[in-house]
Order: C-alpha cells, then sequence, then structure tokens
C-alpha cells in the first residue's frame, strides 16, 4: 500500500512539475526534503529518548499499569486481543492519555513503544487488528484542549480563539468514530481474513 | 486556559518522577534505560521519515495540490465546500506543518472569525497527519501489508472535512 502512494506521490510531482516548467523547483525540494527530513529526525531523537526514558519511569514505578486500570474500560472493549495484557494496556492508556493532553511530541514515542510491545507478542508476518485500530487512532485527533490551534487564533487577532471548541470535539469525535466503526467493521470481511 | 496549558507538561512530569522518587525507583538509571531505546527507535525511523517527507516537499513544490484542488473545486462545491478549504483538507493528512502554513494564510486573508477562517481552525485541529503516522507506525514496526488501515483513516478525515463545514454553519455561523 505505501508503496503505490509513496510511487504516485513521487511521479504524479514529476510530471506536474513538467508540465507547469517547475522542474527547477521541483530539484531544490527534493535536497531541501532530505534535509528537512534529518533535521526533524534530529528534532525527534530529543523527544523520542526523553519521553521513552519518562514511560520507563513510569513502567518501573507501577505508574504506567495504574492508567491502564484506569482506562481498561475503553481499552478492553477496543483492543480485546490485549486484554489480559498489562505491558501493552499500559502503554497504550500512556499513549492515549499523551494525545488526550495535547502532547503531540509524547504521544509518538509512547505510541512507537505500545507499537513495538504488540509486535513482540505477535508471532506473524502481518499487524494484528489491535495495531492496526491503534494506528488508526492515531491517526485522528484525541485533543481535548487544542491549545496551539487557540494560540494561532489568537495570535492572529481573535476575539475568541476558544470561540470553535464545540465544533471541533464534535468533528473531532465524529471522525473518530467513523474511523473505528469503519475498523471493526472491514476486519471482518473477507477480503482482509488470512 | 493558556496558564493550564502551560502548567501540564512540568506537572505531568513531575508527578512521574516523584511517583517513582517515593517507590524507590533509581529514576535517573531507568531514564538512561529507556532513553537508550529512543535513540534506536529514532535511527529505525529515520528512512522512514526521509522518504515521506521528500515526496510530500515534492509534492508541495510541484504544484500539484494546484492542480488537483482546481480539478476537485466544482465536484467540492457542489456539496458546499468552499474551493479555499480544499487545499487544507489535502494537505493536512500529509504535513502538519504545511497545513499550519495555510490555515495561517487563510487567517491573514479572511480573519480566523470569519466563517472559512472558523472552518480552517476546526477542520486543521479535529484531525492528524494521517499518512505521517501511518508511516512512522507500520515503518518502526516493519510490516508490509496494511489491509484496512488506510481507508479506514481516510473516511475519518472525509468525515472531519464535511463536518467542519456543517458544524461551523450550524453551531457557529
Amino acid at each position: 500500500m505505501l508503496n503505490s502512494i509513496w510511487f504516485g506521490m513521487m511521479a504524479a510531482s514529476i510530471l506536474c512539475a513538467a508540465a507547469t516548467g517547475r522542474l527547477g523547483e521541483l530539484s531544490t525540494a527534493l535536497l531541501e526534503g532530505a534535509q528537512n527530513a534529518v533535521e526533524f529526525s534530529i528534532l525527534l531523537l530529543g523527544s523520542m529518548c526523553v519521553w521513552l526514558g519518562f514511560l520507563q519511569v513510569a513502567e518501573e514505578s507501577g505508574l504506567s499499569r495504574l492508567f491502564a486500570r484506569l482506562l481498561s474500560p475503553v481499552i478492553r472493549r477496543l483492543f480485546p486481543e490485549y486484554g489480559q495484557d498489562l505491558e501493552v494496556q499500559g502503554k497504550i492508556s500512556m499513549n492515549l492519555s499523551a494525545n488526550l493532553l495535547g502532547l503531540g511530541n509524547a504521544a509518538t514515542p509512547l505510541g512507537l513503544a505500545a507499537m513495538e510491545a504488540m509486535k513482540e507478542k505477535n508471532p506473524g508476518q502481518t499487524p494484528t487488528r489491535g495495531m492496526i485500530l491503534f494506528v488508526v487512532m492515531n491517526t485522528a485527533s484525541l485533543q481535548l484542549i487544542p491549545m496551539n490551534m487557540a494560540a494561532m487564533r489568537a495570535a492572529n487577532g481573535s476575539v475568541e480563539p476558544f470561540g470553535i471548541l464545540p465544533e471541533i470535539w464534535l468533528t473531532s469525535a465524529a471522525s473518530l468514530a467513523v474511523s473505528l466503526a469503519a475498523c471493526k467493521l472491514l476486519e471482518r470481511h473477507w477480503v482482509w481474513n488470512r | 486556559m493558556e496558564q493550564i496549558g502551560a502548567a501540564a507538561l512540568p506537572v505531568l512530569v513531575g508527578l512521574l518522577l516523584l511517583a517513582g522518587f517515593v517507590r524507590g525507583v533509581p529514576v535517573f538509571d531507568t531514564f538512561l534505560v529507556g532513553a537508550q531505546e529512543g535513540i534506536r527507535t529514532s535511527l529505525q525511523l529515520l528512512p522512514t521519515l526521509l522518504g515521506l517527507i521528500v515526496a510530500v516537499t515534492m509534492v508541495r513544490a510541484s504544484g500539484l495540490l494546484e492542480l488537483v484542488c482546481g480539478l476537485l473545486a466544482p465536484l467540492a462545491q457542489g456539496v458546499g465546500i468552499s474551493p479555499e478549504i480544499l487545499p487544507l483538507a489535502l494537505l493536512r493528512p500529509l504535513s502538519g506543518s504545511g497545513a499550519s502554513a495555510y490555515t495561517l494564510d487563510l487567517f491573514q486573508q479572511y480573519g480566523p472569525d470569519s466563517e472559512l477562517g472558523k472552518i480552517a481552525s476546526v477542520l486543521a485541529a479535529s484531525t492528524e497527519t494521517t499518512f505521517y503516522a501511518i508511516a512512522v507506525y507500520f515503518g518502526a514496526c516493519g510490516y508490509k501489508k496494511l489491509y484496512y488501515t488506510v481507508p479506514a483513516a481516510l473516511l475519518g478525515d472525509g468525515t472531519a472535512l464535511v463536518l467542519s463545514v456543517v458544524s461551523v454553519r450550524l453551531l457557529g455561523g
């Protein structure tokens, strides 16, 4: 899937640039993109190390199991295959909490730790239903208070930076619900059975 | 509200470390074990990020987005989505910084409290960088087959596009 998406993006941008005479910009963009990716990776390295360090402390102290127990009614229903697995539940709940609090740089490292834990317990070569559901949840916005958006609105002269909060809650909740329902329906369909 | 946002992170980290310290966990040593793990994970991610960011930068520089928006504009207008919102809807799943830059443009042109500004705020804040998340999470684990991940995630993004327009017109207008 990612092979065709990536190829499609690369091929379409080359064709489009050739047709509109932007090949010069495109070659700059190619090298710039590579540099940006390395810069971004170094930034990510910092937050990754810090958050995985904190996660380790939370796991040793039992805090992560406490989070898992608090969120377990939700997690057990969504991830029945990990219903008995406190380590995976703990990591999933840490990622969900970071997402809810809007700590974007924490959510990715914690989410990757959860994926690694699920992978270790998966004997197959293909992702489990739980892993797919978990990734899909992370493609939706779970943030309760969109601080960044409010700050951006305020900086541009909005009189009510938080005025659109109900719309954001409604929209993000509905889009998450649709994605989750799609996962639960699609995972039963014969096309994906393996 | 702003103060709460600024306080959330230090308070959280403080409580987390305190819980470890009072339970006798060697906090610094334990932190280092986790941080070590972070180096491996980040390096493993570098190729995935490189491929994705190069492709997104090329798409943005090639003018492909404007072309696709031009083609889709009549269709979108037919269902009540204005042509100014369309680039944001296409950019948001690919690039977080690109989407922010475009939202900022809309704010400066129409104002954050205009209908367009509100729709852009809701859309940008209610969705995530879908393809980045999929590539990073599955890239780190090395799985090739994604099954229904992309369709399920994109259905959510489509819902967010429609609802951002509908909710602003109904609730806030």
